[in-house]
This record gives C-alpha cells, structure tokens and sequence, in this order.
C-alpha cells in the first residue's frame, strides 16, 4: 500500500507517495535518488547505510521511513555546507583513508556526529566511535587518522 | 634516472572526493527506465538431481515478467581456466552445493521478484553428499562431477632437485601437519549486475567485476553469442579480492533477460548469498616435512596439500599452482616435492583470494621454521635471514628474480617490532613474532595475457588515457595516470582516464594475480612514450633541434643542453598541429610478461611471474590467559614493491591487508555443517573492525624493478601471505603454545593453557 511521505532530508522537505514498508534506505535510494547511502548488508550490521538523524548516526536500513517523517536527515549528499566540502571529506580524501569507497559516506557520518560531541578526542575513542562502520580496504589506519586530523583543527 | 616528479607522490586517489561526497556510482547505483528487478531460487539441498522445475506459480505473481531455469539455458559450461570450465551459469540436472543457483525471475519491483521465487516447485532427488575432502578423495565417495570420478579436479606433482636424497643428507627431519579453515573476502558492496540489450542482440552489462574482459568471455560464452555482441562495462567497484574475478549467475540472468524481454534488468546480491554462494580461500589440510642441515640451511621440502575446493573449480589448477611455486620463494630452496589436490565437495566454492593458495602453504612453512628453530636453537630471524633468496640467483625453479628484498625486509621488520629486545624477553601472555613471503607481480592469465593502453595528447594539452584495467578500490586509475603522466611530463591533474569498459578501452587481464601496476602500468608508459616521441618530432623541428635532446617536465619542453631554450607543452600541441599531423596525437602500448601461463608450469619449468614482491610481517600480540582473548597489539608490514608509484596507496593497501590477515589468524572462518553455512553475516562472521586494528608500521623496501613500470612491483596482496603465521609465532612467544589449525579462537587458547598446566 502506497501512503504519501513527509521527509525533511539535506535541509529539504520532500513529499513522496511511496509504499508505507519501505525503509529510509530505500526511500533515500529508490525514491530521492540518494545512492550515497550504500547497501552493505541491510541487517545493521556493516555500517555502510549510516545516515544521520536529527545529527545522531542511524542505521537506515533498519529504519522505517514513516518512522522519521518529523526529523532531520542528513545524508553524505547533504554534509557540503554551500559548495564547501565537510572537513571530514577533504581529510579522508587527502589521508588515503577512502579506498573502495563503500563504507565511506558512512564512516564520514558516523565520524561527523562523533567530532560534533567530542572535540578532541583520543585514538581509542575514535576507534571506539567507528567500530560499528565496517571496512574491508583500509585496515582503518588511515581512517582513524583523517578524523583525529580533523579533531586537530577543530 | 632523471628526478620524477610525478611518481613516488603521496596523490590522493583521483576519485577520492567523488567517494567522499556519495557521487560516486557503483552497479547497484544506477538504474534505467523501466528496470525490472532479479532475483535467483537457489538449492536447499548439498547434492540433488533435479527432477523437474515448475515455474508456473512464479509467473503468475503480478509484475512477474520471466522466469527461466537451467534447461532454458544455453547447455555452456564457464570457468575462469578454461581447461576447468565446470559449471553452467543455472544449474542443469544436478545441484552441488547449497545455494546453487537453480533458477531465476526478474519482475517489476523486487517485492514481486522474491514472491516469484518462492512460488517457484522444484522435485529434487536427494543424493549422497560428501562435505570432508579427505572423505571425497575416498573410493566409493559419491561423485560431484560426473566427469571427475575421484572428486579430484586438479591436482599438481612437481619435484626440483632429488628430494628423497636430500632427506637422506638433512641432519634433522621435521614433520607436521596444519590445517587452514573457509574465508570469505567480504567485500563491502555486494555483487551486482544491470543489463540492456538492443534489438540487434548486442548486450551491455554493468557489474561488480574485477575483470571485465574476462567476464566478456565468459558472458559471451554462456549467452552462446559471439564476443562483439557483449560489452561490459565497470562502474566503480566496492572492493573483490578475488571474489570478483569470477562470473556469477547476477551476470548471467541480468543478460539473459535483457535479451529476452528487450528491458533493463538488475540482480544484486543479498549478504547471505556473498557468504554462501559466491567464493572462498580454499581450507587447506596440509603435510609439511622439512629437511634442515646443521648449519640451518633449508634443505629439502615435502608438501602434501589438499585443497577443499568445495562444488566447482573456479581458479582450481591455477590456485594448486601457485602454492606449489611459491614454496620456493622467499627461501632458496633445491629440492621440493609438491603435491597438492583440489578436491570437490558438496559445500561452498573456492576461488581466487588475496594470496590465492599461497597464504595457507605459507602458514605451514612459516609455523615450521619457528620450531625448527626453536628445537635447533637458531634465532627465527636467524635462520630466515640465513636461507633468504638474493636476487640474481639462478633460481632452481626457473623463477626470474631480478629485484629482491627480502633480507631487507626481514631485518626492517625484525627492527620496527623490537626483535632484539622484545623476542624471548616479554613477560608470560605476551610475544613477538614474524614470518616472510614471497609474491608474483603479474600472474600470466590464460588467453588475456597482454596490458594494452591508448594515450591521447588532446588540443588543449590534456591528456586522454584509455586502458582495461579494472580499478576496484585499490587506486589503480591513480597509479596508472601517475606512470602516463611521468612519462609525458605533464602534472598528474593534467591526465583525464577512463577505464574498464570493453567497447571503448584495451584489452586487459584485470585486477588478477597482482599485475595491474606492473602490465597496465608498463602498457600506459609504453603509450605515452609513444605519443611524447610525436609530439617531440614536431617541437624538434620547430625547434631545430635533435629530438634526444630534448626533454619534457612539469609542461614544459625544453632542450637538455640548454634548458632555457624550449616551449609549453600546449604550445608544443600547437606546434604539431600547425605542421599537419593528425589530431589527436595518438600513443599506443602493449605490454606482455615475459612469463608462463600458470597452468602450463603444472608440467614444465619456467618463470612465473615478470617480477616478484618480497614481504616480512611481524606481529606483536598480547593474550589474555583468563579469556583466551588474543590481542594483537603492533604489526610491521616490510615489504619490497620495488618502487612505489604512490606510497600513501600503498601503504594503504599494506595497512588494509595486514588487518585482513589478522582476522584470518584470529577471527574468521565460514563454518559449515552438512554443507549449511551457519554464519552467513557479518555479524556471524565477524571481520575485524576498528576496535581489533592494530597499529601498523608500513615499512617500504624499495628495489626498483627493472621489469616493472619505473621500478614498481606488487604491494597488497603478498601482505596477506604472512600476518597469519606472524601472529601464530608470536602467540607462541608468548605462552608458548603452537596452533597448528586457524583460526586462534579464545576457546582454543583457553583449552591449550588448560592442557598446558
């Protein structure tokens, strides 16, 4: 059954007629045409379809669509603030931390909220924070390295 | 050499930031008007007959608009070898394994595509299945390919020097058996297929593959259509190694479809059929009898090897080859008797992985020489260093080895773990250890041989780079558009490249065997090389000059002799244009390695590989005695890649293969009971994240080639040849228990200090 959706995604309001199961992660895939968020496993447990909502990092394949019509989502599309890339993404594209690139926008999201509540934070913490978003290229060396050199300059 | 200026720089990956923003598209992200959506009914059973296939109930789902089984089907067999073809992209009459792929439905939405299938009947026979190697090698076992009667699909004997004299002259003799376990490469995006076919048949397949053109064949092959009719073209790649060499039912069907009903069709991957129906390392049951002189030498080697190769072949006589030759390096080594088998059962299939048959010998070999030099009383560094291949040494393989680093390797691992100190010297539940290994750089792949590349120097003094090589993540378009644009002697930002797409880019063997940098590296520098001496043919005449004195750096063209006197690279473009020659100025490269087909060294000797990598690992792990819990605390990655194209790629690549080796020495394995995989997530799995990284020094030797691309060999994949044994010998030196089975679960380290006490 179709039901017409509110979404409030990258500062716009959307309004979409789609089937009321769906996930956020089908939604922003199949219905905005925001392919940044990956399908890893849509089990909740790569990490790689991490969005944030209301600047908390959400699982959106584990979350229904209709569950956050009243919220602010924010997907790797919308990190840029008026054309400036997110420190972050500059920092993983300049460390060598983004191979494949699959888990990517998630790691950057996932990182984001975190650096947002902790200004410096320690290595472990970082590691810690990131533990949820899984990679398979990097050995999470270089990614550990690009959010502490952004918690650097904060 | 002259100073480089592009090569050797820290560059991040040219789609570094497209990744970074989420515009970057891999196959599961595009999608055509009217797209219908696929998905495949696959076996329950480990070994059943198929007795009838009813399609009826899928095809009355709404939305529903095709459903075909094996018998509708070109009756094709596909392999990546092609003396190994063994399988049919549906499975025809018979199933081997669960999850064998028994028929498919594409449908307008995936919701009516996963109803289909499970309205799909089959009536199977079930038969007799065998999910033990040693059990399928048996007489009387049941058989798995009726073409293969003892279940055993390939096999390798190979003997250099006189093995059973050499034991007879060995002072000591040691023998051990070791058992490696199932891995999956886990790569991050599932795999994927989108295709589109025209009305002259012709098919376009976007995929998840490592290996375009090989998958052109293969495509080709089982769709029973001529070459020219398939074009195949690679969107970005959310990592393979190794898993996505092969061709898979998704390729098929999206195709197979397409050509049926004239629309786009898309299949992709669910998690659990990437653990239960795609590929896997290979377990390994091994026998390894070693031969040692007094002074240390290794002198003779015995290998018994049984591959567990599960329901198909896939890389099966290339896997079996490769462990055999790799035995004789990195340590000089006269006489070696191989034996390996691959050997079919009814359970999930091996293939190519990161190492590809090498890390599990290597396990064996590296766990035995720390005891052999435990009970000889010789320094594991020691006795390593001591039988170091060098390079130059006639190798008693035939195995070319122009560039080596072993030694190098060896000491400036031994060095940044704290050999000296930390060795025999830490307190109880902590140890160091490490282990070495040796890798092609280039596997000759059967009938896709050669690199090619096209260079174009454009009117505005861009540059246009065309190869086949097939970027999965690992930056092979960056180091590529660095070796053209060194050699063009223009700025890497000045190289636009496109790459991977059958219809439009040169041949190509694929990320395969570790040879990208080294074939399609050669093959760009040979291009540019080509289309710089034209355009030095223009600027020489204008310039009224030799063309050998001149030279080209940072868009410039100058004279060597006098360097003030020359031009800007686009004024040079300009030059050749103005004189009537033909636009755009065209380079072309070929590059073949002066190497064996694998499967040819099954019977005769001869070089492997154009150049080989040379790798020491060492760990430095803390165990906890009350959980068992192993942690591994530091790891050096030494290793020789001759020069680094870009060595902040490569120690990524070093940094991301060390981690993968942790989690098969401490973590994974695809454990399975009657042929059911029983953890098909990655929760289940469990590969290693963040929290189990440790920190690791990448350590660059570097040798500088004389086959490969300035210098350049291999670097990621021989690192995931000794981490496992590095941290096996180290968890010995730690609680002096040895582990002769991966992986180390806590459970085995709990019961071994308990057996201990």
């Amino acid at each position: 059954m179709k039901h017409i959706l509110k979404l409030h995604v990258n500062g716009e309001d959307y309004e979409i007629l789609t089937e009321i199961h769906k996930t956020l992660l089908e939604v922003l895939r199949e219905d905005l045409g925001l392919t940044g968020t990956k399908r890893g496993c849509d089990l909740g447990t790569c990490g790689a379809c991490t969005v944030l909502i209301d600047g908390k990092p959400s699982l959106s394949c584990l979350t229904l669509a209709a569950a956050v019509r009243d919220k602010k989502i924010t997907t790797i599309e919308g990190l840029a603030k008026d054309g400036e890339l997110h420190p972050l993404q500059k920092a993983f594209a300049e460390k060598g931390a983004i191979q494949c690139g699959f888990c990517t926008p998630g790691m950057i999201l996932t990182s984001k909220a975190f650096l947002d509540e902790n200004l410096k934070p320690k290595e472990e913490e970082v590691k810690k924070a990131i533990s949820g978003n899984l990679c398979r290229c990097t050995g999470y060396v270089k990614i550990v390295e690009a959010v502490l050199s952004v918690s650097e300059k904060q | 050499m002259h100073k480089l200026n592009v090569v050797g720089k820290r560059s991040p990956m040219l789609d570094a930031l497209e990744k970074a923003t989420g515009q970057a598209r891999f196959t599961d992200d595009l999608s055509l008007p009217g797209m219908l959506f696929g998905k495949i009914l696959r076996s329950p059973h480990p070994h059943a007959k198929i007795l009838h296939v009813d399609l009826s109930g899928a095809l009355k789902v709404k939305g529903v608009q095709g459903a075909i089984s094996g018998k509708d089907i070109p009756r094709k067999k596909y392999g990546i070898v092609p003396m190994a073809k063994d399988e049919y992209a549906l499975a025809i009459d018979k199933v081997r394994y669960i999850g064998d792929e028994v028929a498919a439905v594409a449908a307008a939405s995936l919701d009516a595509a996963e109803e289909a299938i499970s309205k799909i009947r089959v009536d199977y026979e079930v038969l007799p299945a065998v999910f033990d190697p040693l059990e399928s090698m048996k007489p009387g076992a049941p058989v798995i390919h009726e073409e293969v009667p003892n279940n055993i699909s390939a096999s390798i004997r190979k003997e250099f020097g006189n093995v059973e004299k050499a034991f007879l002259e060995s002072d000591f003799v040691f023998e051990n058996d070791f058992e490696t376990q199932a891995i999956n490469h886990a790569p991050l995006e599932p795999h994927a297929a989108l295709s589109t076919a025209d009305h002259s048949g012709k098919v376009t397949l976007w995929s998840s593959t490592q290996i375009p053109f090989f998958l052109r064949r293969n495509l080709a092959t089982t769709l029973d259509i001529p070459e020219s009719k398939v074009r195949v073209i690679k969107p970005k790649v959310g990592g393979g190694f190794g898993q996505k060499i092969d061709l898979y039912a998704k390729d098929f069907c999206a195709a197979f479809f397409a050509m049926k009903m004239k629309k786009p069709v898309k299949f992709v991957y669910e998690r659990e059929e990437m653990f239960t129906s795609t590929r896997q390392r290979h377990p390994f049951r091994i026998r390894l009898k070693t031969g040692m002189k007094k002074d240390g030498t290794i002198h003779a080697q015995q290998f018994r090897a049984i591959a567990d190769g599960g329901a198909y072949n896939s890389t099966a006589p290339l896997m079996i080859t490769l462990a055999c030759y790799f035995i004789m390096l990195p340590y000089r080594l006269e006489n070696l008797l191989f034996e390996g088998y691959h050997v079919y059962t009814n359970k999930p299939v091996g293939g190519a992985m990161r190492g590809h048959g090498i890390p599990q010998v290597r396990f064996a070999v590296e766990a035995q020489l720390d005891m052999i030099s435990e009970k000889m009383g010789i320094d594991p560094l020691e006795i390593r260093l001591k039988n170091a291949f060098l390079a130059g040494e006639p190798h008693p393989a035939k195995l070319l080895v122009q560039s080596c680093g072993f030694s190098d390797t060896l000491k400036k691992a031994a060095e940044g773990i704290g050999w000296a100190e930390k060795r025999g010297k830490l307190p109880f539940g902590r140890g160091v250890g490490l282990a070495g290994a040796s890798f092609p750089s280039g596997v000759s792949n059967m009938s896709h041989i050669s690199s090619g590349a096209v260079v174009k120097i454009e009117r505005d003094g861009s540059i246009t780079l065309l190869t086949g090589a097939a970027d999965i993540g690992q930056g092979a378009e960056t180091v590529i558009s660095q070796i053209a644009a060194e050699e063009l002697g223009v700025l890497l930002e000045d190289i636009r490249i496109t790459a991977a797409d059958t219809e439009i880019t040169p041949l190509d063997p694929g990320t395969f065997g570790s040879g990208v940098t080294l074939r399609a590296g050669n093959a760009a520098r040979m291009a540019a090389s080509e289309a710089r001496g034209k355009l030095l043919e223009a600027a020489a005449e204008k310039m009224e000059a030799d063309i050998k004195d001149l030279e080209i750096r940072d868009r410039r063209v100058f004279s060597k002799e006098n360097p003030e006197r020359g031009m800007s690279f686009q004024e040079a473009v300009k030059v050749y244009q103005y004189s009537d020659r033909p636009m755009p100025i065209v380079g072309t490269g070929s590059y073949m390695p002066p190497a064996k087909e694998p499967t040819t060294l099954l019977k005769e000797d001869g070089n492997f590989s154009p150049a080989y990598s040379f790798m020491t690992q060492a760990a430095e792990v803390q165990v906890d005695t009350a959980t068992g819990k192993i942690t591994v605390l530091n790891m050096v990655a030494a290793h020789d890649c001759g020069r680094a194209i870009n060595p902040m790629l490569v120690e990524g690549q070093l940094e991301g293969s060390v981690v993968g080796g942790m989690g098969q020495a401490l973590y994974e394995d695809v454990m399975t009971e009657k042929g059911q995989v029983l953890n098909p997530s990655f929760l289940d799995y469990g590969i290693p994240t963040a929290m189990e990284a440790p920190s690791i020094n990448s350590v660059e030797v570097e040798t500088d080639d004389p086959e490969g691309p300035f210098g350049a060999k291999e670097s990621g994949e021989g690192t995931q040849l000794a981490p496992a044994p590095a941290i096996i010998n180290a968890i010995y030196d730690a609680i002096g228990v040895r582990f002769n089975i991966l992986p180390v679960t806590p459970e085995k380290v709990l019961e071994a200090l308990q057996k201990k006490e």
